[in-house]
């Protein structure tokens, strides 16, 4: 196995009618990623189910406790690899609050698996999910047109489907849509190309997830590096060291670089970026670094770094932002919430609801409170600035989770318009 | 813009990096569990990646069954030393000399009782959160659980109610008394800890290499003799080339047969695998098909 290989997560979004399951395991089985014990205790639990095959959705399927309560616990995170690349699969089971899922797993995606079945072309769930892929800024989107066996693997039913679709898209912030037709349950253009869909002359599914440009996913061009945490050695060794510790979230920085400092406003220059394995020249998103500056400020968590001749993030205590209401309590406007933003955290009010967006139909409504899987327009105050991009310019630093302090719990994702 | 390249293992690197120092920016007292196993030498090393030149802002806590392979120990403390970092080691001895532990058979696995001292070493130091080397691919209750994975004040995990978790922002509040197990290495699987041993060349327990060791064939599995486990009458002991996947309870763990003296063989080894790393070596995870499940909703890591 080189060690030379890129890193990719991926989604798939479907219903098990649209044979999701039998996808992944099929991505599984092909790439030779499924172990002997595993296999075994799948094929036992598919005979003690009388069922005739062994069913690859079992593998996914899984704890005690979702059995007995008949839940099932939002995403389960897979693993595998190809030669070329590394592979985390984030796995949404259910019809039951996909809006939340959906959006949970694909907050840290570079790629969504669309599933359809040929024979019912695109549904309203097709466009549900294909809405949320480009709320979440999902970089790449695959519109997998499985089950093409039951439609005797006709171009001109895959041409129908892809036109309707892309007609749809195309109202969307997508950037980068790929039509694949496939059967899974075959193997057709899933690992294999398989000899039924000759006319396609695309990549089959693996080929392409394992050549997709992924590179430009993170944000290359404007520096943004919030301070996670300043470290201070003070031992004589390193008596006056004081670096700032952090994951740069997009762009790159040279040592020498003029830099501000937010919200200060401060700046100077990179003296020193710091790591376990030596100094470095330059360092870039994502890697976690630490950065030393020539001149002493004073800085701390929750603080930004940024070139000074790069554009600039905004400064503001009030933004709007799309919102994923995520906690079974709906949305109190009353009520103070926690905002957690890159590294700061700050008490927040939503002051506005302008409207709820109908996640199957795309149509807006007026609404005065939010329950669990609402996707709002909403207004929000902060009690102190916030150091942000848009979520469109960085989903990094244009993304934040909302916190209800009675309870602990993450209650809602925001991205800020 | 010039093409920089970001491997995979630079991606899980800093993605760990980034947990870690979270959870020293924003939890009060939090420690980072310690065994000497493989996966822990990895979160070692990814904590000097993240907290040099400076100390850990946390101390390494292990909890000792009594159970473990003298070679384990024996790198565990070595490793502690060479850092410089403090090493707390509470054993399950003592909670048997309290009471809170009683044992019946000697000879059976300790890990169900780990979660005893593991969860009064938490409230005798008042940690609020404890960093793991636990991985999703090891078992089907990972894979469903969060980096930040929130516990009650009995230290129970309740997976139905799990923190959404989105993006890299996590949410690592509890109220007193409550503390947060948290998972780095959650996305590396066993290959890439192979990978990054290999790449870092980390100082790991010899036992990890091929070897001769005595074992016996119990059951399907097979069982390294030690003073915890001796053969029954009609039992053979016999010499076999082996190496461990991974190094817990002498009693439970089992090795495999191989001939992988490298980390590059056994990295060559893993590439070919046909069996998961707890199928072939944890007798405690065969009892049940939700074994692993109970034992974390008891506090187990």
């Amino acid at each position: 196995m080189s060690t030379n290989t890129q890193l990719l997560r991926f989604i798939t979004a479907g219903s098990v009618d649209d044979g999701k399951s039998t996808l992944i395991g099929r991505l599984l089985h092909d790439s030779k990623s499924i172990f002997e014990d595993q296999f075994s205790a799948i094929s036992k639990t598919s005979e003690k189910r009388g069922m005739a095959a062994v069913d690859l959705s079992l593998l996914t399927d899984g704890l005690q406790a979702e059995r007995e309560q008949g839940i099932t616990i939002d995403v389960a995170y897979r693993y595998f690899a190809t030669p070329k690349r590394k592979f985390i699969i984030g796995d949404t089971p259910g019809h039951e609050q996909y809006t939340r899922n959906m959006v949970t797993a694909a907050s840290t995606a570079n790629l969504v698996v669309i599933l359809i079945d040929a024979r019912k072309g695109v549904l309203t769930q097709t466009r549900r999910h294909t809405y949320l892929a480009s709320l979440v800024g999902v970089p790449h989107v695959v519109l997998a047109v499985n089950k093409m066996d039951m439609v005797d693997y006709s171009q001109a039913r895959f041409d129908e489907i892809v036109a309707e679709y892309k007609a749809f898209a195309a109202q969307l912030n997508l950037h980068d849509v790929t039509c694949i037709p496939l059967s899974a349950l075959n193997g057709d253009m899933v690992v294999d190309r398989g000899d039924n869909l000759n006319w396609h002359k695309g990549p089959a599914l693996l080929e392409f997830i394992e050549t997709v440009e992924i590179d430009h996913d993170v944000n290359t061009s404007d520096f943004r590096f919030p301070v996670q945490w300043v470290c201070r050695p003070q031992t004589e060794e390193h008596h006056d060291f004081r670096g700032f510790m952090g994951r740069i979230e997009a762009g790159e920085v040279s040592v020498g670089d003029e830099v501000t400092v937010l919200p200060s406003g401060r700046t100077t220059h990179v003296k020193d970026i710091v790591t376990y394995d030596g100094k470095l020249q330059t360092a870039f998103a994502p890697q976690s670094v630490t950065i030393t500056l020539a001149d002493e400020i004073d800085i701390s968590r929750g603080d930004m770094i940024v070139k000074t001749d790069h554009l600039p993030p905004k400064v503001e205590k009030e933004f709007e932002a799309m919102l994923c209401w995520l906690s079974e309590a709906p949305l109190d406007k009353n009520r103070k919430y926690l905002v957690k933003h890159t590294t700061r955290t700050a008490k927040c009010l939503f002051s506005r609801i302008f409207y709820r967006v109908d996640v199957n139909t795309l149509e807006p409504h007026e609404v005065e409170k939010l329950n669990m899987n609402d996707i709002a327009r909403v207004a929000l105050k902060i009690q102190q600035p916030l150091v942000f991009d848009s979520y469109e310019i960085d989903r990094a630093t244009g993304s934040f989770i909302v916190i209800d302090e009675a309870t602990n719990n993450t209650v809602a994702a925001g991205m800020i318009a | 813009m010039s093409k920089h390249t970001f491997t995979h293992l630079d991606a899980l690197e800093s993605e760990s990096i980034h947990i870690m120092r979270e959870v020293a920016a924003e939890c009060k007292n939090p420690a980072l569990l310690f065994s000497g196993g493989k996966d822990s030498i990895v979160m070692l090393r990814l904590a000097e990646k993240a907290f040099r030149p400076a100390k850990f802002p946390f101390p390494l806590v292990h909890i000792d069954t009594e159970h473990n392979f003298p070679e384990v120990i024996a790198c565990r403390d070595k490793l502690a030393q060479d850092l410089g970092e403090r090493l707390i080691v509470r054993s399950l001895e003592d909670s048997i000399k309290r009471g809170t532990i009683v044992i019946k058979d000697e000879s059976k696995p300790r890990n169900p009782f780990q979660s005893v001292t593991l969860l009064e070493t938490i409230a005798e130091f008042g940690f609020d959160a404890c960093m793991g080397g636990a991985r999703r691919d090891e078992e089907k209750a990972r894979a469903k659980e969060r980096i930040f994975s929130f516990r009650d004040e009995f230290g129970q995990w309740d997976p139905k109610n799990q923190r959404p978790e989105l993006w890299d922002t996590y949410n690592t509040r509890v109220h007193a008394g409550e503390n947060i197990r948290v998972f780095p290495i959650s996305n590396w699987t066993e290959m890439d800890i192979w990978e990054y041993i290999g790449r870092e060349k980390l100082y790991i327990p010899n036992i990890y290499f091929a070897h001769e060791r005595e074992v016996i064939r119990r059951g399907g599995n097979v069982i390294p003799v030690s003073h915890l486990v001796q053969p029954k009458p009609g039992e053979k002991v016999e010499v076999v080339t082996v190496r461990f996947r991974t190094v817990g309870d002498m009693t439970c763990t089992a090795p495999v047969e191989s001939i992988a003296r490298t980390v590059e063989e056994i990295i060559e080894e893993t590439a070919t695998t046909r069996i998961t790393e707890r199928g072939a070596t944890r007798m405690d995870d065969q009892t049940s098909e939700a074994s692993m499940e109970l034992r974390k909703k008891e506090g187990y890591f």
